[in-house]
């Protein structure tokens, strides 16, 4: 009796191109030990072939530092939004169903376009301004505590998982979802970046913005840098409170 | 929406929703609960609200208007949404689609139960215990009157949550944990008037 070969099933949603329809295909290939996703779909390039047998084409995915904290390769993975590297084959369901994110636009297979994430920081200038026609100087100091609250929401890696998981980001509404809002949050609480912090708010506060937030709370659940991303918008929520109050009445109180 | 209104707009739908919409169903569902005392004490507390100086100055500012705005802006908010609770279970996520599903429920409800009860007072019906008695006396509606009921107060309910969140008064996790025991609190105290006012006729 020969030793039965272990494998490993797979079912790829793929799509050709940017327009055309998507279709499932199923990929079989042989079982090695500590393999993630990843390493299984470089195994399939190397020899694209489906389960059937046919030749097929390599299928096309994003990835960058195969350490989970780019956030290139995001994909459904068993239905779940998550990063690829770090989904372990050994700790998944068979066969394995890897789809594109649903959120966003298609570009080919499981890569998909997440420029509107990077569109949203623009928008919402997340980002601290430092340069001018002269030496500044030194800004003010953070204090050492709340650096380290802040650096749990710098963690954002723009994966589009949070979207990917909101009920109302979706191609009937304009909502810009849980990601840059939190980053409205981790740049207002920056001393120098809180120069400009109702400026960020007043974008918010716009169409598409922070209002739409219906609390289904997916995003913090989903997350896999664990951001609290329900209490960033919750706070952005007192924020843009006073904010309205201040704007709608007058303030002296601009920025602090 | 166009033209920035949205965030104006999202917050004072939250707001009607609470006061003076939600205000108004707790009284109303008060007064209701005067049927379990009997017919009298119930046409009593109900000929004193109908009786109220400035009457329809009064519906028309705290329930009609208010209550528009919301139901009409609530359907848009409600059908912007993709629910996925089957992909995603989390307690709250499931609050979020109930909200809506509850929302859509309510505003079916309060439409025929407007018609039948006010409208027809507008008509020259009488609004007495007499009439909830007719009315609840066929079994398909003392359902609907349950469901819709029950459909109302958990939509104010978890609205109350949404409200406590979406103006910032409750922003950490532990505050809106508690805030979710208070709401619940608030849906079961309003559930029992409300059906037991409902029994009351039956």
């Amino acid at each position: 009796m020969s030793e039965q070969r272990k494998t490993i099933s797979f079912i790829i949603t793929r799509q050709d191109t940017v327009d055309s329809a998507p279709y499932d295909e199923e990929f079989e290939i042989e079982y090695r030990p500590n393999m993630n996703v990843i390493s299984a779909l470089m195994e399939i390039r190397r020899n694209p072939v489906n389960k059937k047998g046919e030749k097929t084409t390599p299928i096309a995915w994003d990835m960058n530092c195969l350490e989970e904290v780019c956030g290139a390769c995001s994909m459904n993975i068993n239905g779940r939004p998550r990063q690829s590297c770090t989904a372990l084959v050994d700790k998944l369901e068979q066969p394995i169903r890897l789809a594109p994110m649903s959120t966003f636009p298609v570009i080919r297979d499981l890569q998909v376009d997440r420029s509107r994430m990077f569109d949203s920081l623009k928008r919402v200038k997340a980002w601290v301004p430092i340069d001018g026609t002269y030496d500044l100087g030194p800004g003010p100091r953070m204090p050492e505590r709340k650096r380290q609250w802040a650096y749990e929401l710098s963690k954002c890696m723009t994966c589009g998982v949070c979207l990917e998981a909101c009920p109302n980001v979706n191609s009937k509404s304009n909502f810009i979802g849980p990601q840059p809002l939190s980053q409205v949050r981790l740049f207002n609480a920056h001393p120098t970046g809180a120069m400009n912090r109702d400026e960020r708010l007043e974008t918010i506060m716009g169409d598409g913005g922070l209002a739409n937030c219906g609390n289904s709370q997916n995003c913090v659940q989903s997350c896999p840098k664990g951001i609290p991303l329900t209490t960033s918008i919750a706070a952005l929520n007192r924020e843009t409170t006073i904010q309205s109050f201040r704007s709608f009445f007058g303030s002296d109180h601009a920025v602090d | 929406m166009a033209d920035n209104r949205e965030f104006f707009y999202r917050r004072l739908h939250s707001l009607l929703g609470v006061i003076p919409v939600g205000l108004f169903m707790t009284q109303h569902l008060v007064v209701n609960h005067f049927a379990t005392k009997g017919e009298e004490a119930f046409n009593k507390a109900a000929g004193f609200m109908g009786s109220l100086p400035f009457v329809l100055v009064l519906e028309t500012l705290i329930i009609f208007l208010p209550l528009l705005f919301h139901a009409i802006y609530g359907l848009y908010i409600a059908f912007t949404a993709k629910n996925n609770v089957g992909r995603y279970s989390y307690f709250r996520n499931w609050m979020f689609a109930l909200q809506r599903w509850s929302g859509v429920i309510t505003l079916i409800f309060v439409a025929w139960h407007v018609w039948e009860t006010r409208v027809q007072a507008a008509l020259g019906a009488e609004v007495n215990f007499q009439m909830m008695e007719d009315i609840l006396s066929n079994p398909f509606m003392l359902i609907f009157y349950i469901v819709g009921v029950l459909a109302a107060i958990f939509h104010f309910a978890n609205g109350l949550w949404s409200f406590c969140v979406s103006w910032g008064i409750a922003v950490s996790p532990r505050s809106q944990q508690i805030v979710t025991y208070a709401t619940l609190f608030v849906f079961l105290a309003l559930s029992i008037i409300g059906l037991r006012a409902i029994f009351a006729f039956v």
